[in-house]
């Protein structure tokens, strides 16, 4: 090893220091000094409502009390089943809008203008839409609904603890599966269209051919787009704080919303904290069998 | 202008990959020397040792007398022809041009009469004004070009420079470039995988493989007298064919191994050798037989033979050797004996 | 059974087409819609135009605050998450350090992170540095989070580069900076650009923080206010509708100027580099 390469070298790490500083600064600052901090705060009795209290050092006490808190345990449900249901209908339901776009010949940049706006507006925007759509008086969706015998006369969406899901369900896939759907149509280009001249040579008809080669090789594209979406489940808050408030009752809280109201209304920030910790813990947990299980396709490195 | 020396550079990747094993290398000033070898020789990561471009993990680079082993690309003042031709998509032909300067902080009046003048001399006055964008690939190659010579650099370094032109355009590119070096006599490190290249461009050429120098010298007596069986078959085309020595009755040392151009091959009406026609492919002015030979377990023999009617396929002949131009090399290490 | 293929792929786009578009359409029809209307028996095509809840937006609610406040904090964070990003995709993605990988996980890892998580010791340390209803106070958040995705996006567009311009620049003599300065960042415009609309299109629409660190309508941001325009009793849906169609109009310019530039920027963020 020359001392010329070590010259060159420490100038390039330099650089890169120099480089990479200001990025590194605002992600330590933003993101892993306060994590490391709900943390801290998560193992200690904080209530902003009694600061006479002070802040006591409990241990795990919140975590403790948040196993035996029955509305934690509800809110962990929803979460995870509003993931597993949404996530996998976003996935379907973008495949088909991809394809669609893939395949139409006329009206493609039509139908991707028309994808990227319910992606690009604002959440609250779209969820505060549908919520309107369902109103029980002033909806567009409850008049149909009755009258194709869903559901009964005069049925208030809000009211009833398992119909409230639809509108935030409806919200959230319909926001979400245009985005699902350019990263699908990205991976659908980049198949080589004569593997599909050479499937048909050799006999196979669409369908065979889907499922023979477009999904095979759209596997990447898609354990990507459902690792986002997953992670993006999981912290569930702008659309359930807008369409139902967690209601009725708290039959559609989401973790994410409980802890807000466990730390911005009640003030218990050691709890809130605990609460928030969970939710972080649940994320990672889940990225991180994804990726030993689905290999390096999602983090993987070209050098 | 300067004369480039290499001492026992290698260079080891941050992969473990070795792709230059303790290469020595010594150019003259003005010299003309062609890096050739199959890809994946290391021929293009010597040519970026040189630029700068990657450090050597072990070994020193002299320019002149200065050792220019830690010094960076910048302040070395090589110029580079790409294989891709690198012009700045973004600027125009005159800008690529200058920009070396610029960046030198030469004199804008300097500049631009530096940009005409180069571009006189390679005949792209008009162009000027485009975007590369805009160019043929054989404008690209000019402007690549002119891009080295307007800073009258130490020494120019061409990775490929031609590899991205048609046939035909090669042909009259490579001429070219043997004409401006005999005008300009620079020092020039030229990279080629093609042997033909080689052999017409270099005043000297550099043969490699897996990352070692196997033989330097002229592009004749690297034809002539190749040092081992390597070297043999990659330098000449078809490449040269390899028989055991004792096929055309050479015994000492056993187990040599005869190499002979197709070239000195020839179809006779009798002799030691017989052998089938396998395939004949015309060439035009030549034909080029593939020969299975009657011993088994030999590759077929490449011969090129000149002649009005070429023989029949599945036809049986007799193969004349031209004794005088065998090359022999040792049967185990492949090195040239004699 | 092309023709059966094509009309089934018509009518699937036509489908699309209006499951897309209804919402949207809807809320722009109800928007114009007069309050005494609203509630009668609901209808796509507004049966008499009106701008009432318009203008009782800027009359009675001062939306221009929040509108205000929005823009303001979206350009300034921009301005600064972008070229802090540049520079460390362009590191990222040309420079060889140790620890390379180990700062992409990491990047990779604040994009996912929930910001439920980081609320609570931002709240705390906002309100000890009085920062809590500032503008810095919801910038600094909106960088740490942006910054990540604007990242990943240019170290796959710098990788996409050839790194040969940059070689080239350098034997001309160029330093590294110089070299980045003069060939890397007018190459890299498209990428840029397409991390300029990602980042303001997050912060514009950005929710969570917004609602936990601003604590009064003088800083509320579009969708803060949007939401709690909504009384505890009743809702104004004219009036929130018509919110909700102006915090859509500045995303919908942009989605129609710059379709191309968003696709590519999600596709390459998405994309391993």
């Amino acid at each position: 090893m020359s001392r010329h390469m070590a010259a060159i070298e420490r100038e390039e790490r330099r650089h890169a220091a120099c480089l990479v500083a200001p990025a590194l600064v605002f992600i330590v600052l933003g993101a892993f000094v306060p994590i490391a901090a709900t943390g801290w705060e998560a193992l200690h009795g904080h209530d902003l409502r009694l600061p006479w209290l002070g802040r006591p050092f409990v241990g795990l006490a919140n975590f403790v009390e948040a196993a035996r808190d029955p509305r934690f345990t509800a809110a962990l449900l929803h979460t995870v089943t509003f993931a597993g249901i949404t996530v996998p209908l976003e996935l379907t339901l973008g495949l088909a809008l991809a394809v669609v776009m893939d395949t139409a010949v006329r009206g493609r940049a039509l139908i991707r203008l028309a994808a990227l706006l319910p992606w690009a507006i604002p959440t609250v925007v779209a969820a505060l839409v549908w919520r309107f759509m369902f109103d029980a008086q002033a909806g567009i969706l409850p008049k149909p609904l009755q009258r194709l015998g869903l559901v009964q006369e005069s049925f208030d969406w809000f009211a009833d603890p398992l119909a409230a899901w639809v509108p935030i369900g409806a919200a959230d896939v319909w926001k979400t599966t245009p985005f699902v759907a350019i990263l699908l149509l990205a991976g659908l280009q980049t198949i080589d269209p004569a593997l599909h001249e050479a499937a048909r040579m050799d006999g196979a008809g669409p369908v065979r051919r889907f499922v023979t080669i477009t999904l095979p090789l759209l596997r990447p594209a898609l354990v990507v787009a459902a690792a986002f979406r997953m992670l993006d489940a999981m912290r569930l808050f702008d659309v359930a704080y807008v369409v139902t408030g967690g209601g009725p009752g708290t039959a559609t809280e989401p973790l994410s919303l409980y802890a807000f109201i466990a730390l911005m209304q009640r003030l218990r920030f050691g709890y809130g904290s605990a609460l928030s910790v969970t939710v972080f813990l649940l994320t990672f947990a889940f990225a991180l069998i994804w990726v030993r299980a689905l290999g390096r396709s999602l983090v993987g490195d070209r050098t | 202008m300067a004369a480039l020396r290499l001492e026992a550079i290698s260079k080891t990747f941050p992969n473990g990959h070795t792709a230059i094993h303790h290469v020595d290398l010594a150019i003259d000033e003005g010299e003309f020397l062609v890096l050739v070898g199959p890809s994946g020789c290391g021929k293009s990561t010597l040519l970026r040792l040189i630029a700068g471009l990657e450090t050597p993990s072990a070994g020193r680079i002299f320019l002149g007398a200065v050792d220019v082993t830690g010094v960076p690309p910048q302040a070395r003042d090589l110029a580079m022809v790409f294989q891709s031709y690198a012009l700045y998509p973004h600027m125009s032909v005159r800008d690529n041009l200058g920009y070396g300067l610029k960046v030198r902080r030469t004199a804008p009046a300097i500049v631009a009469q530096r940009v005409v003048d180069v571009a006189a001399a390679l005949d792209i006055e008009d162009l000027l004004d485009r975007r590369p964008a805009q160019l043929s690939g054989g404008q690209r190659q000019r402007v690549a070009l002119g891009r080295a010579m307007v800073r009258q650099p130490n020494a120019f370094l061409l990775d490929e420079p031609l590899s991205n032109l048609d046939p035909a355009l090669r042909a009259q590119a490579r001429a070219e470039l043997r004409r401006l070096h005999g005008r300009l006599g620079v020092t020039v490190v030229y990279v080629t995988h093609d042997q033909e290249e080689a052999m017409t461009l270099g005043g000297r050429v550099a043969v490699m493989r897996d990352g070692v120098v196997e033989q330097i010298a002229p592009p004749l007596e690297v034809y002539a007298r190749p040092v081992n069986t390597f070297v043999a078959r990659f330098i000449g085309a078809p490449a040269m064919n390899l028989v055991p020595a004792s096929l055309v009755g050479i015994d000492t040392p056993p187990g040599a191994v005869a190499g002979i151009r197709p070239q000195d091959l020839s179809l006779a009406g009798s002799g030691q050798l017989r052998a089938t026609v396998d395939l004949v492919e015309p060439r035009g002015h030549d034909y080029l037989l593939h020969l299975r030979l009657d011993q088994p377990g030999l590759d077929p023999l490449l011969a090129v033979v000149a002649g009005a009617v070429p023989p029949a396929v599945g036809a049986r002949t007799f193969v004349a050797v031209a004794r005088e131009r065998l090359h022999l090399f040792d049967g185990n290490s492949g090195t040239r004996l004699a | 059974m092309r023709v059966v293929g094509s009309g089934v792929a018509v009518l699937a786009g036509a489908a699309l087409l209006t499951m897309l578009l209804f919402p949207i359409c809807w809320m722009i029809a109800s928007s114009v819609t007069p309050e005494s209307r609203l509630f009668q028996s609901p209808r796509l095509l507004p049966s008499a135009l009106s701008f009432e809840h318009y203008r009782a937006l800027f009359d009675e609610r001062d939306f221009l605050v929040p509108v205000r406040n929005s823009l303001v904090v979206a350009a300034t964070t921009t301005v600064v998450a972008v070229p802090v990003a540049a520079l460390c995709g362009y590191a990222l993605a040309r420079l060889r350090f140790r620890g390379r990988g180990f700062l992409l996980a990491l990047i990779l890892a604040v994009s996912m992170f929930p910001q439920i998580s980081i609320v609570p010791p931002l709240y705390l340390m906002l309100r000890e540095l009085r920062l809590l209803d500032t503008y810095p106070g919801l910038i600094l958040p909106y960088v740490t989070f942006s910054a990540p995705l604007a990242v990943w996006l240019l170290t796959a567009f710098f990788r996409h580069l050839s790194p040969e311009l940059e070689e080239a620049a350098m034997l001309d003599g160029a330093s590294r900076v110089r070299a980045l300065w003069d060939v890397v960042l007018p190459l890299a415009a498209p990428g840029v650009a397409s991390a300029t609309i990602l980042t303001f299109l997050y912060c514009w629409n950005e929710f969570l923080f917004a609602l936990s660190f601003t604590l009064g309508p003088e800083r509320y941001t579009v969708p803060v206010a949007v939401t709690l325009l909504r009384g505890r009793y009743q809702v104004p849906w004219g009036q929130v509708l018509a919110a909700t169609v102006l915090a859509t109009i500045p995303v919908a310019l942009l989605v129609l100027t710059c379709q191309r530039r968003i696709v590519a920027g999600l596709t390459a963020g998405a994309s391993k580099g």
